[in-house]
């Protein structure tokens, strides 16, 4: 680069290392731009939190599936049918009432792509990363959710390749709903356990 | 290795700040970093594990300062100059200066549904679980200057085996040459003041991972 180094923000900057990198992998023929292209397409059009939502409201209308789905959850949700599958090595762990459970990889930024869709900002940042561990309640408030002192908080260290969601409650008020009603109420932040379901007063009818 | 990414338990980096309605990529280039690390994963001239540890190795005041994609990035360059599939002179100019080198597989139109999928990394075992679920464990006191995945706030304590996950790829291995040596994978849950004392919150427990290597009987 030239003396004009400093006049370039940080950004652009890595635009520029990134288009050298992709450049001179095509031309060595190790990537295909095409195949590029559709990769971004992928991530940017057809995951996200719907399908683990999807699983969620399912659990909380159906108790062996909830069931199966606690007891192996990549193979549960096989059942479903969801395009592309699942991944193995998924691990759902329910909240009780008397029980909180919170996900977070404190060394590099685990996450279960497969239901959840990428990691948003937050669970990729030292915030969230250092104080997880040691200060769940604390992060809680970060988000406004504040749960009885006497709720158990247990935290999930994703140190390894098995991934985990989070199976929240069935909000009160929702009885007789549909699969499709009640997974508008889960939300991402419930599925890793920094959030709640929305509750029924949430969303329009 | 003792790294920055280790994070757990630290502090000073502030609160959590959520942001509404966050787009998939804050950039386009992030977009592009995600795909090219999952069509450079599909030639297998690396694996996560490498990835990791490509990533850890950076400067401690880069890795803290760079984004996730970013960070990305430079691990690649990282992996992909170590791999000896794209030479430094390369970089300097931007484009490839000679042909490249064999590659297991590339990525086609056809395969592209295997970007999206996560493989298994189960592995037969080559010996029986040393432990079961309830028994007692301590984490070894180790630092290795290379990969691990025993995060430091896990280490030497006394903790509790509560599944057994099944045999996996051992990470500490595959990136120090020793291939994958596939190793059992247990959750091991601590009492939240063993790890941090009597000035955390009374109900807190935490779990990590932990490959078999890393216990011993309490």
């Amino acid at each position: 680069m030239s003396t004009d180094h400093h006049e370039h923000s940080e950004l652009s900057e890595t635009q520029l290392r990134v288009r050298a990198l992709e450049t001179i992998l095509t031309e060595k023929g190790y990537v295909d731009p095409g195949v590029l292209d559709l990769i971004v397409e992928h991530y940017e059009t057809k995951t996200g939190p719907h399908i683990g939502a999807r699983v969620i409201a399912r659990a909380w209308v159906d108790s062996e599936f909830k069931a199966a789905l606690l007891a192996d959850a990549t193979k549960a949700i096989a059942a479903l049918g969801i395009s592309g599958g699942v991944g193995d090595h998924l691990i759902v762990v329910e909240n009780t009432p008397g029980r909180h459970n919170m996900v977070v990889c404190t060394l590099c930024s685990c996450y279960p792509w497969d239901v959840l869709g990428l990691p948003p900002v937050w669970y990729k940042s030292a915030p969230y990363r250092s104080r997880a561990v040691l200060d769940p309640r604390g992060v809680l408030a970060d988000f406004g959710v504040s749960l009885p002192a006497s709720t158990e908080i247990r935290v999930w260290d994703s140190t390894a390749e098995t991934r985990f969601i989070v199976v929240p409650p069935r909000p009160a008020g929702t009885e007789g709903w549909s699969e499709e009603r009640l997974a508008s109420l889960v939300t991402r932040d419930c599925m890793i356990g920094t959030g709640l379901p929305r509750r029924p007063e949430e969303i329009s009818p | 290795m003792n790294g920055v990414h280790d994070m757990g338990g630290m502090h000073g980096f502030g609160k959590v700040e959520p942001e509404a309605n966050e787009p998939t990529f804050h950039a386009p280039w992030e977009g592009r970093v995600l795909a090219v690390q999952r069509a450079m994963r599909f030639t297998r001239a690396w694996n996560i594990d490498m990835s990791r540890d490509a990533q850890e190795r950076l400067p401690a005041q880069l890795y803290l300062s760079a984004s996730y994609y970013h960070r990305w990035a430079l691990g690649m360059e990282r992996n992909a100059l170590e791999q000896g599939l794209i030479d430094a002179d390369e970089f300097a100019v931007g484009h490839a200066l000679r042909p490249g080198k064999p590659v297991a597989r590339v990525m086609t139109m056809n395969d592209v549904g295997q970007a999206f999928t996560r493989g298994s990394f189960s592995r037969p075992p080559s010996q029986q679980a040393r432990f079961k679920p309830g028994d007692r464990v301590h984490t070894k006191n180790i630092n290795p200057a290379s990969h691990t995945r025993l995060p430091r706030y896990a280490r030497g304590r006394e903790g509790v085996i509560e599944a057994l996950r099944g045999c996996h790829v051992f990470p500490d291995s595959v990136t120090t040459g020793g291939g994958e040596n596939p190793q059992w994978l247990y959750t091991v849950v601590f009492n939240g003041r063993l790890l941090w004392g009597p000035n955390v919150d009374p109900t807190l427990t935490v779990s990590v991972e932990a490959f078999e290597p890393y216990l011993e009987p309490a």
